[in-house]
Parts: C-alpha cells; sequence; structure tokens
C-alpha cells in the first residue's frame, strides 16, 4: 500500500539502508498501526468489542490495543448506546484524548440511534450529534470482524493526512473525489514503488 | 402451594383481606386502598410473604396503580398487591421499612411515574439526570426530542 | 485482609494524621465497573465509608417503547436489556405473553428454550467469573473463560444467526429448529466444558491470590439477601437456597434432574464458586435435554402476527443467570401492550452495593462489584 511498506525490499535494493521518503508517509504509517483504542463500550456492542480482542479474533495483530484511559489512546471506539446522561461523560473522555484522535462509532447505536431511534426519549441518536465520526459500522451488533474492517478502513484514511499544519483538514475534501484512499493516488505523491 | 390454598389460607389469617382478594391468569391479587396498603403489606410478610419482588406502577389514566409483586419462599408462590392512586398529587407509602428491596424500586417508580412515597428515606431521581422535566411512563409525557415511530405496525 | 485494613486504620491515628474524608468518582466509563456504572466513593485514607452507585446511564427506555410496538416487536428489544443473556429476558417475555394470550407452545419448543437458556447461562457466567477476575488481576482467567464463551456462541450462531442479540424466543416456540447434528456438537461442548470448569475452577478459585482478595469480601447474610430481594448466585451464595428453576418450576425443568449449588458465607468467593458450580448443573441439563427432546414443530401453528389478547396483566419469571427476572405485561386489548416491566434482577443486586462495599477498601469495591455481576442493560433498562 504505502511505501514504507515495502522497505524490506526497500533496504535489499539499497545496501545502505536508506529510504527516501515524505515525513508525512512515514508518520501516517506509523500512526495507521499502532491504533491504540479507547474502548467506549456502553452497551450490547461491547461485548463484541470485548470478543474482537480476545483470543479467537485477536486484535492485537493489527496493532489495535484496548486500554481503558483516554489519554494514551488514538481511537475512541465507541460501542454502544449512548443515552443524554451519558453524552457529557463521553465527550469529555473524547476531549481528554491527546491528538491526534479518530472515533470509530460501532453499532447501529452509535451511528444513528439504532433499534432506539424511535420513541426512546433519553438515547442520542448517533455519537455523530456531539463527535466528529471517522468510520461507521454498521450492525446490531457488528460481527468483530467489522469492527477490524473499521480499523483496516480507518488506516487508510489516516494515509491521507498531513502532519502539516491546516493541511490535516484536507482530508475531507479529498474523500469524496479519490475513489482509492490508497497512498499513490494523493495528489503530489508519485509512487515509486508502484511505477518501478 | 397454588392459588386456591393460598386463597384459603389468607381468608383464615385475615378475614378482612378476603373480600379484596382475586384470582386472575392464575395469579392472586389483592387490591387494597391507599390507606391500607402498608398494613395489609404487613400482613402479608407475617403471612409468609418475605421477599418483595417487583414495585411497578401503572398508568390508568385516571389514576395510577401501584403494583407489587410479593414471593414466599416458604409456600413457593407469588402474588400481586396492588393499589390505586390519585393522578393529582400522586402519593403512596413506602414499603421500605417492610423490605429495604423497595428502596431502589420505589426510586424508579418515582423516577419514571412522578409517584411520591411517604416514609421513603431518599426520594430522588434513579435512572434519569436530577434535572430531567417530566416522567415519561406517564401516558401523557410530551418531548419533543422523542420521535413518534411510524404506525405501519 | 480485613485485618490489615483495620491495623492500617490504627497507623494513622487521628493525633498525627488528620483524618480526611476523601471523594473519589468511579466511571461511568470504568474497566472494572462492568459496563456504565459511576459510583462515588467517600473513602477515609484507602476504606470505603460510603459507596453511592449512580446508575441510568444507559437508560433507554425500553419500557415507553415497548407501548408503541406490537407484542412480537417488542422481543427484538427484550434481547438488548440483559446483553449478556439475551435468551432470558427473550423467555421470560414470552411467557408472560402466552400467559395473557393462553398460547400453547409445542414441546420440542420447550426443550429448545430450555437448552439455549442452559447455554446462555454458561456464557453469562463465564463472563462474569472472566471479568470478576480480570478485576483482581486475573487476565488469563478473563481469557480462558471468554473462550468457552465464544463456543457457545457459535453453537447459537449456527442456532439462529445471531451472535448477541437472538431474537430467539418467540412467542408460541423458538424461531428456528436446531439444524442437523447441532445436538451432537452441544454433546462435544458439554464434555469439553466440565474439564475447562475444572481447569478454571484450580486455577482461579484455588489461587492463593484469588482466596485472598474475595474471600471474606462483601459479605452479605442469609436475611439481608432475602429482604434486599437478592435473587440468583448473589443470595445463593448467601446459602439461600432459592431458585425458580426447582422451587417455583416451570417449564419442563421438573423433568431434569440437577442440584442448586450454594454456598455458606455470602462472601465475593462463594458467589462466584456458585457461579462455577451452576455451569456443571447446566451441562447436566443440557445433557437430559438434549437426550429426552421430542420431536415435532417448534411453533404453535396458526397464531397470528397480531397476538391480542383480552385485557388484563400477567407476570411470568424464570431464573436467569443474575437472578429472577421477571415480566409484568399489562394489556388493554389491543395490539399493543399497554404497559410492559422488566423486573431485572441485576438491579436488586446491585442495590445492594452500598452496604457490601463498606469497610473495605477501594481496591476491594470492584470486586464487591464484579461478585454482583451486573449487566447495566439490564440495570437501566
Ligand atoms: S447497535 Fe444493537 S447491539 Fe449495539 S448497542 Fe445498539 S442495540 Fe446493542
Amino acid at each position: 500500500m504505502a511505501l514504507v511498506d515495502r522497505i524490506g525490499a526497500a533496504l535489499d535494493r539499497t545496501p545502505g539502508g536508506i529510504i527516501l521518503t515524505s515525513v508525512d508517509a512515514v508518520v501516517d504509517w506509523a500512526r495507521g498501526r499502532s491504533l491504540w483504542s479507547m474502548p467506549m463500550g456502553t452497551a450490547c456492542c461491547a461485548m463484541e468489542l470485548i470478543a474482537a480482542s480476545f483470543a479467537k479474533f485477536d486484535f492485537d495483530r493489527l496493532g489495535t490495543f484496548p486500554r481503558p484511559d483516554p489519554r494514551h489512546t488514538d481511537v475512541m471506539v465507541v460501542a454502544g448506546t449512548i443515552t443524554r446522561k451519558m453524552a457529557p461523560a463521553v465527550k469529555r473522555l473524547y476531549e481528554q484524548m491527546p491528538d491526534p484522535k479518530w472515533v470509530i462509532a460501532m453499532g447501529n447505536c452509535a451511528v444513528s440511534g439504532g433499534i432506539f431511534f424511535y420513541d426512546s426519549y433519553s438515547v442520542v441518536r448517533g455519537v455523530d450529534e456531539f463527535l466528529p465520526v471517522d468510520v461507521y459500522i454498521t450492525g446490531c451488533p457488528p460481527r468483530p470482524e467489522s469492527l477490524q474492517d473499521a480499523v483496516l478502513q480507518l488506516r487508510e484514511l489516516i494515509a491521507t493526512e498531513s502532519i502539516a499544519p491546516g493541511v490535516r483538514r484536507q482530508r475531507e475534501l479529498l474523500l469524496p473525489t479519490s475513489g482509492d484512499l490508497s497512498f499513490g493516488q494523493r495528489p503530489g505523491v508519485v509512487d515509486e514503488g508502484e511505477s518501478g | 402451594m397454588n392459588i386456591d390454598e393460598l386463597r384459603e389460607h389468607l381468608c383464615k389469617e385475615h378475614p378482612d383481606l378476603c373480600p379484596l382478594f382475586s384470582i386472575e391468569f392464575g395469579d392472586g391479587v389483592l387490591l387494597v386502598d391507599r390507606g391500607r396498603l402498608f398494613d395489609a403489606a404487613a400482613d402479608l410478610k407475617e403471612l409468609g410473604f418475605d421477599r418483595l419482588g417487583m414495585v411497578t406502577a401503572v398508568d390508568r389514566d385516571e389514576e395510577f396503580e401501584l403494583v407489587y409483586r410479593l414471593t414466599s419462599r416458604a409456600m413457593s408462590c407469588g402474588m400481586f398487591l396492588k393499589c390505586r392512586v390519585p393522578r393529582e398529587n400522586p402519593r403512596g407509602r413506602s414499603l421500605v421499612p417492610l423490605w429495604p428491596a423497595a428502596l431502589w424500586q420505589e426510586r424508579e417508580v418515582y423516577d419514571l411515574f412522578g409517584i411520591e412515597f411517604e416514609g421513603h428515606p431518599d426520594l430522588r431521581r434513579i435512572l434519569l439526570p436530577e434535572d430531567w422535566d417530566g416522567h415519561p411512563l406517564r401516558k401523557d409525557y410530551a418531548d419533543d426530542r422523542m420521535i413518534r415511530r411510524p404506525d405501519y405496525i | 485482609m480485613t485485618m490489615e485494613v483495620e491495623s492500617r486504620r490504627e497507623v494513622s491515628g487521628e493525633d498525627d494524621l488528620a483524618r480526611q474524608e476523601l471523594v473519589v468518582n468511579v466511571g461511568p466509563s470504568h474497566p472494572s465497573t462492568h459496563g456504565v456504572c459511576r459510583v462515588i466513593v467517600h473513602v477515609d485514607g484507602e476504606v470505603v465509608t460510603k459507596a453511592e452507585p449512580v446508575i441510568g446511564y444507559l437508560h433507554r427506555g425500553i419500557e415507553k417503547m415497548c407501548e408503541n410496538r406490537t407484542y412480537l416487536q417488542v422481543v427484538p428489544l427484550t434481547d438488548r436489556l440483559d446483553y449478556v443473556g439475551s435468551m432470558y429476558a427473550n423467555w421470560a417475555y414470552c411467557r408472560a405473553v402466552e400467559r395473557l394470550a393462553s398460547i400453547r407452545v409445542p414441546e420440542r419448543a420447550e426443550y429448545l428454550r430450555v437448552i439455549v437458556c442452559e447455554m446462555q447461562r454458561i456464557a453469562s457466567h463465564m463472563m462474569a467469573l472472566g471479568s470478576s477476575a480480570a478485576d483482581t488481576g486475573a487476565a488469563s482467567m478473563f481469557i480462558y473463560a471468554f473462550d468457552e464463551r465464544e463456543r457457545i456462541v457459535e453453537l447459537f450462531e449456527e442456532l439462529c444467526g445471531a451472535r448477541l442479540t437472538y431474537n430467539y424466543v418467540r412467542p408460541g416456540g423458538v424461531s428456528f429448529d436446531a439444524p442437523e447434528g447441532w445436538t451432537d456438537r452441544l454433546k462435544d461442548f458439554t464434555n469439553n466444558h466440565r474439564t475447562a470448569l475444572s481447569e478454571m475452577d484450580r486455577l482461579f478459585f484455588g489461587n492463593v491470590i484469588a482466596r485472598g482478595r474475595m474471600k471474606g469480601i462483601g459479605v452479605l447474610s442469609a436475611e439481608d439477601a432475602v429482604s434486599w430481594g437478592a435473587s440468583g448466585p448473589v443470595a445463593r451464595g448467601s446459602g439461600v437456597n432459592w431458585d425458580l428453576r426447582k422451587h417455583d418450576s416451570y417449564s419442563v425443568y421438573p423433568r431434569f434432574d440437577f442440584d442448586v449449588p450454594t454456598g455458606s458465607n455470602g462472601d465475593a468467593y462463594d458467589r462466584g464458586r456458585c457461579r462455577l458450580f451452576e455451569c456443571y448443573e447446566s451441562c447436566r441439563i443440557i445433557e437430559q435435554a438434549a437426550a429426552q427432546m421430542p420431536e415435532g414443530p417448534v411453533k404453535t401453528d396458526g397464531l397470528s402476527r397480531l397476538i391480542s389478547p383480552r385485557p388484563g396483566d400477567a407476570y411470568d419469571h424464570i431464573e436467569s443467570a443474575r437472578g429472577s427476572l421477571g415480566v409484568y405485561v399489562v394489556s388493554e386489548g389491543g395490539p399493543r401492550p399497554y404497559r410492559v416491566k422488566f423486573r431485572s434482577p441485576a438491579f436488586c443486586n446491585l442495590a445492594l452495593l452500598p452496604m457490601l462495599a463498606e469497610g473495605h477498601t477501594l481496591s476491594d469495591l470492584v470486586v464487591v462489584l464484579g461478585s454482583l455481576d451486573p449487566v447495566f442493560g439490564e440495570v437501566d433498562r
């Protein structure tokens, strides 16, 4: 995908061990591969969130490690129904996370209120009412595989980001136009590996 | 103990409660008025109903119906104790002195129905935030943040 | 444990270190509260003087939502109550509706219901044991226990297609018959599960750290258990021999031979061990039920999708993994319930927390909370 994925091959070609790449690419690579997650599991979806990180589905192999402490984490996985009483706490935890940070909305409840969309007086209809969500996963509950897919999607999203001030915000503009979010498609960056 | 034995037993021990006892869907129901609720509950506790399983209410337009579910381990049976309170100024007697199990359950009824319990040591909202307006399980509860489900059965 | 605490208290005697009460907020998002519970803890040094649970962070208004849905449409909502044991709320609700509308259930369906509920009990207890073990620092126990749970979830998935929200028990029967060979795989599971249970017993309950952390912590007397309305393993850990499956028997449970394990000390350790032994009993029930299960339909024929019972109210209860789960349904004659109330065992059990946690250290608070095994979908509804 990204240049840095082919580090081994690149090192073979240049015995001195020099790789030329952009700072953005290295940073995005590093960030995308060690996404520690803040498991904001409130309801049923939390069970699948736990299942995802346990023996059978093994989340660790994606570099994603649940860490229930906002100050150590990069991505908040909102898994479950958010009620009006809970929303301020979620928001506060999000604010405590260090930048850069991302949000995955897991499950229909976090996406839109799901089964509680109608008739419920206390449920917030989707976390995007108060948090900027990067990846949505539907399902009630989504399977653990979907969550893993979401992390991979998030990686691709991160690969389009830049650490230059102000540039990070452009990624929303990039999203609809570029069908393929892979590294080589990014304007202004030529993927050497792809052409050669 | 089945329901007929329970009725006999109750009528023998507490003849005054006997006419208030009825059987619905195979369950014993004792409908008392508000003033008598506590004493009736105490009598039933003496009779062997040692567990207060559930406290809830039903909105019956003009009044609220308080519903208590009592179970007895010794007799292996359960029954309802019901009591109607008016919609205006709904107040019931707290059963906390008899069963501490009522402590949270009455708070829940207070929270969702707005029925007050005299003698409850700590009557506050329990599920909803303190500053919530209204009591949602009342049938006339209105909340503009609530979206009614379209009627397609 | 308690002795240590007392001596610590003496050291920080009143003259040199002024005793100061501190208020610590735990939750609502805390890994050891098993969900979204907030506990406001008053501590004196490290000793809890008052613990006040604040619940309602997951209050989704399910009871109100039920009033605007048909009887059948309520079933998926019941899944979301106790999400560690969805089958129970399904079944308890269906029993109440069946009682209200006088629906008869085919025998095979009753057996399937018993089997899935006993499997669910194992799954739920595995979750309870694992997470309370994790609270005491035994992370490997959680992984083993969760692995066992995962096996059950796979069997459920084969049966009804869902991993968590099964929507399996419906008024008048169950949604699907068991696929071919399912009962054999079930048998394999129970055989393996027994071995896993004894391993877990040695790994965790035989462990000196677990004993030290759990013995004598959160002692609940039998009288308190009854008067506070505690049920399930919480009450049985205190020696209250009360299990609806046995003492107010329902469905086909009278046909099975099983015991009700009870504890004697009423502490966190006994509650945990009760759960472990219940898993053995569940295995026994599953095997008997699978062997006795008759052939036949799993749904009542000719049941309208718009169930409209006559006016009245009915209550029914089953023994869930957390205690007696009751459902109270009021009908006014229409196609929708007038009121549905879920009597949740976890709610009643959690009310004990202030009493049980008092006098223990802050680190024991999570042990007490874990031993009560609350599931907040059910506590808050
Ligand atoms: S999306 Fe479904 S499974 Fe997930 S929290 Fe909501 S109701 Fe529960």
